[in-house]
């Protein structure tokens, strides 16, 4: 029997979305529990920013079922976003207002009382460690501040399920560990995240369990280590040869290791064993630039799936 | 739970927070400009024409100052309303994202509209007192029909502001933005009777310009100002611009939903 607590915060069955003629999203099917933290991996144009926007309640199934919290968004698209926390990959920060200013207005849109949502803004630009900066315009601060600001503004109402449209992208990479580490918390806080990301490292810290998107359809879905498992050997070579030559190499790597992919900017070799597969390049006397062993990540499980990178 | 239907509100709340930013800039639009114009025109413009040979016959006894300066209180929050409804709905959709952003949170598309036109009467209001304001000023035009007067002027630019939202919001770019005041605010403000009863027009153009919302503001506000409105010119005037302000209303939050809704 289902009981109240292990129904799905977020039900989805062959799930739709239409623009015009072009179908970008082409019937997927997932689930999203409490407490759990669930990514949408894929590259751009796969379909994860439309799904988003459906399961925001904003954007309009064009077909399939999709649930929120138990309720239908075209009905009671209100409760749900009353119960959402949105950060949009555009951020949508109010230039024309201070940092703290966005997030009480942001409290006041939920009708938050005005002097809740003060004391709450300035508890959340300290969770985010920007406190300092509430007085501040939205104009001078990072990139990264930005993000920040906009994760505390996604906070403001308590929700219970917080929706990431591509977290970190365009952050330098010290900016996306303390973004990392704030969402890890909450996770740990058990705050339901649903987020998408077209990079690998941020599915793997950040998700308990991820479905991997390809033009509008789901190509795979568990935990990150099962999904390398289940797709991957464990560990991969990647050799670089000077530019161009790298489709001439294919009978000097044939039959090392499980498999290969030819990339036009390197080799990449599949195989359990990553020193015994350089071993054996080296034994057949060809010569890479560079040769670099490493585990199996998403990168690859994405490559095996669609025969493409995540990033083009 | 019931959904809040405070969508509206909160709206306007955003936006008078904004305000409470710039305002300094507002008031210079709505006081120092048309204390210029009711200068320079109301009582340089006025000296020509008080002093000609239609002068009192034109203008029904009023001297130029007495029927120039109330028109300037709808065409005040005709022209400050106009530019809010251009760039700051591109603002909205593009650059600040903040129709996007209201509703992310429990606010739908259009309750954004009808908070926003909340605010374009507010707006109007304070933009129309501020030329009032001006108005009591001077002897001639100080009067309680001001007070009324404040209200038209700003239901007239409401009547502008309405259904230019729905057109600024349903456009790609903001490229043919400046030939709505090009092409669309300066003839109406020039054809509005604000400088000459149109009645001085030929036919065809006083046809036009009792098609305007602005004509019928000015002629509002003139009414007010000098006890002139009777019930049934007040009804046919007011009745006008509330169908522009809700036919504007309406499309505005069909282009809203199309727009935040994809």
């Amino acid at each position: 029997m289902t009981t109240a607590s292990d129904a799905p915060l977020i039900l989805a069955r062959q799930l739709r979305k239409s623009f015009d003629d072009f179908e970008a999203v082409k019937g997927i099917d997932f689930e999203v529990r409490k407490g759990e933290s669930f990514g949408f991996l894929g590259p751009n144009g796969a379909g994860k920013s439309s799904t988003m926007r459906m399961i925001g309640a904003v954007s309009p199934i064009s077909g399939g079922e999709l649930s929120l919290f138990g309720l239908d968004p075209e009905v009671d698209g209100k409760q749900i976003r009353a119960r959402l926390g949105v950060v949009p990959q555009d951020n949508q920060l109010d230039e024309l207002l201070s940092v703290q200013d966005n997030l009480i207005i942001y409290g006041r849109y939920f009708d938050i009382p005005y002097k809740i949502a003060r004391e709450r803004s300035l508890e959340l630009l300290d969770f985010v460690q920007l406190k300092d900066r509430a007085r501040s315009k939205i104009e001078p601060l990072s990139g990264g501040m930005k993000r920040r600001v906009t994760i505390a503004r996604s906070l403001i109402n308590n929700p219970e399920m917080l929706l990431l449209d591509e977290p970190t992208t365009g952050l330098d990479p010290q900016a996306r560990h303390v973004l990392w580490d704030r969402l890890y918390r909450l996770k740990q806080d058990g705050v339901t995240l649903v987020l998408t990301t077209h990079y690998m490292d941020e599915a793997e810290q950040l998700c308990d369990r991820l479905v991997i998107m390809d033009q509008g359809t789901i190509v795979a879905e568990g935990a990150p280590a099962d999904l390398i498992r289940t797709h991957s050997p464990r560990e991969v070579l990647e050799l670089r040869y000077p530019a161009g030559t790298n489709a001439d190499r294919t009978q000097e790597v044939d039959g090392i290791g499980a498999r290969q992919e030819i990339l036009p900017d390197r080799i990449l070799i599949y195989a359990d064993d990553g020193e015994a597969a350089l071993s054996e390049v080296h034994r057949r006397g060809s010569q890479p630039e560079s040769a670099l062993v490493r585990r199996s990540s998403l990168e690859d499980v994405f490559l095996r799936l669609t025969g493409r990178t995540l990033v083009d | 739970m019931i959904a809040s239907r405070t969508g509206p509100i909160r709206v306007l709340e955003y936006q008078f927070m904004v305000y409470l930013r710039v305002w300094k800039s507002n008031v210079a639009g709505s006081v120092l400009r048309p204390l210029l114009y009711v200068l320079g025109m109301g009582l340089g413009v006025g000296s020509l024409v008080d002093d000609g040979p239609r002068g009192g016959q034109l203008l029904a006894d009023l001297t130029y100052f007495q029927f120039f300066a109330p028109a300037i209180i709808a065409t005040t929050a005709m022209q400050i309303l106009t530019n809010d409804s251009l760039w700051p709905i591109r603002g909205g959709f593009v650059w600040h994202g903040t129709f996007h952003s209201q509703t992310t949170a429990p606010i739908t598309p259009g309750e954004v509209v009808s908070g926003l036109l909340m605010w374009h009467l507010a707006k109007g209001l304070l933009s129309a007192g501020g030329v009032a304001l001006v108005l009591v000023f001077f002897d001639s035009t100080r009067g309680w029909g001001l007070l009324p007067a404040i209200g038209f002027g700003a239901l007239a630019g409401v009547a502008y502001s309405a259904p230019l939202v729905a057109w600024s919001a349903s456009r790609k770019n903001d490229l043919a933005y400046p030939n709505v005041l090009r092409f669309v605010i300066v003839p109406m403000f020039l054809f509005s009777g604000a400088f000459y009863p149109i009645t001085e027009l030929p036919g065809w153009l006083q046809f036009i310009a009792r098609l305007t919302p602005i004509w019928h503001g000015v002629e509002l506000c003139r009414g007010a100002l000098h006890d002139t409105l009777t019930v049934s010119s007040t009804s046919a005037h007011v009745g006008f611009l509330l169908v522009w302000v809700t036919v504007g209303w309406f499309a505005a939050q069909r282009v809203f939903t199309k727009k935040l809704s994809l």
